[in-house]
């Protein structure tokens, strides 16, 4: 299974969950799949899915679900110590670890080769980490979010692309829209 | 009251709640201040542009956020700068130490002193610079500027402002 196919099992998971998408393909995907103003689409920025993921669930009470990359995580490493150190018990982190950078052709990455980001993030002093196959990753996903633990899961699948339009939707729309459902939800 | 309470009761009374900080020297006072107060949550990030994420985060998480940070973060923040915190029209009070001014010891920090004010220039980011200590008292307006207009805006604060370090 290719990213594609793993975020659209995990569609009827996270279809009303606050979702930060990664920049390019990933937030492609789920726009074109399940536009929802739960999703927030990364236009730009690589690597910090994951920090904005955990501000969001830090200030507030909602269930936050964050599809970041390996490339993505790898370009921002720093996050794994910041996220282990600052639990939020509303945070799932699922990094599709495909082992290449999708949207800019397939290079490998590290997590591809000798780097595992599940030990890395463990190192790091996350204390829930599920590393899993792309099949299983709806399942387990499903499970993080109905719990009430901080979640890691590494969800390694099968490198490739599908074609997919770019997000015309202005970044204030996008921005507006997620908060105006966030205020709602904490009222 | 000291500088250091002076800033963060500043930021408390502009409804700040959540603050991220990367450490400097010149700094280490007020992010003390940061750390004791209960109405803030602090979250030490390991660079600038992770902090600005988590500080994007809280802010549509529905809190006021505040960056705490050196300047040499400038040359390491410029694309989130721009293409988060810009574009996507958030505000963001960056409370800078301006290493590389008159009493610096460290050669090196004098080289992105020299570029600090022209890239905040060049990103059309408000920028405010506290020189004599007095240069606090406009700290409130500032903070109430910056969530007025949804913009990442500068206070350089520089070694003369905190009288050496």
């Amino acid at each position: 299974m290719i990213r594609s196919e793993v975020l659209k099992t995990l569609i009827p998971v996270i279809s009303d969950t606050l979702t930060i998408c990664n920049i390019g393909l990933p937030s492609q995907e789920m726009h074109m799949l399940d536009d929802q103003p739960t999703n927030f689409y990364m236009l730009g920025t690589m690597g910090l899915a994951s920090s904005i993921g955990l501000g969001v669930a830090l200030a507030q009470k909602e269930k936050v679900f964050v599809i970041d990359g390996d490339g993505s995580v790898l370009t921002n490493l720093g996050t794994l110590p910041t996220i282990a150190n600052n639990v939020a018990d509303n945070f799932v982190l699922l990094i599709v670890d495909n082992g290449s950078y999708g949207s800019t052709g397939d290079q490998p990455t590290y997590a591809g080769k000798k780097t595992s980001l599940t030990e890395v993030a463990r190192a790091c002093g996350c204390e829930n980490v599920i590393e899993c196959s792309a099949e299983e990753t709806a399942d387990v996903v499903k499970e993080a979010l109905a719990g009430d633990k901080m979640t890691v899961i590494v969800s390694k699948c099968e490198s490739g692309n599908v074609k997919v339009p770019v997000i015309t939707m202005d970044p204030v729309v996008i921005r507006d829209r997620f908060m105006k459902v966030i205020e709602a939800r904490n009222a | 009251m000291s500088v250091n309470d002076k800033i963060v009761t500043d930021f408390v009374n502009n409804g700040i709640s959540f603050v991220t900080t990367v450490p400097c020297k010149q700094l280490g006072g007020v992010i003390e201040k940061v750390e004791a107060h209960p109405d803030i949550y602090h979250i030490p990030s390991n660079k600038e542009d992770e902090g600005m994420g988590l500080c994007a985060g809280a802010y549509m998480g529905g809190k006021r956020p505040a960056i705490i940070m050196q300047n040499t973060a400038i040359g390491v923040t410029i694309n989130t700068l721009v293409t988060l915190t810009q574009y996507y029209r958030m505000p963001l009070p960056m409370l800078i130490s301006y290493r590389g001014e008159l009493g610096e010891p460290v050669a090196c920090q004098a080289e992105m002193a020299v570029h600090t004010k022209g890239l905040l220039n060049q990103l059309n980011i408000p920028t405010y610079h506290f020189h004599e200590e007095s240069d606090v008292e406009e700290l409130d307006k500032i903070l109430a500027y910056t969530f007025m207009c949804n913009k990442p805006v500068a206070i350089l604060t520089d070694a003369s402002f905190w009288k050496g370090y």
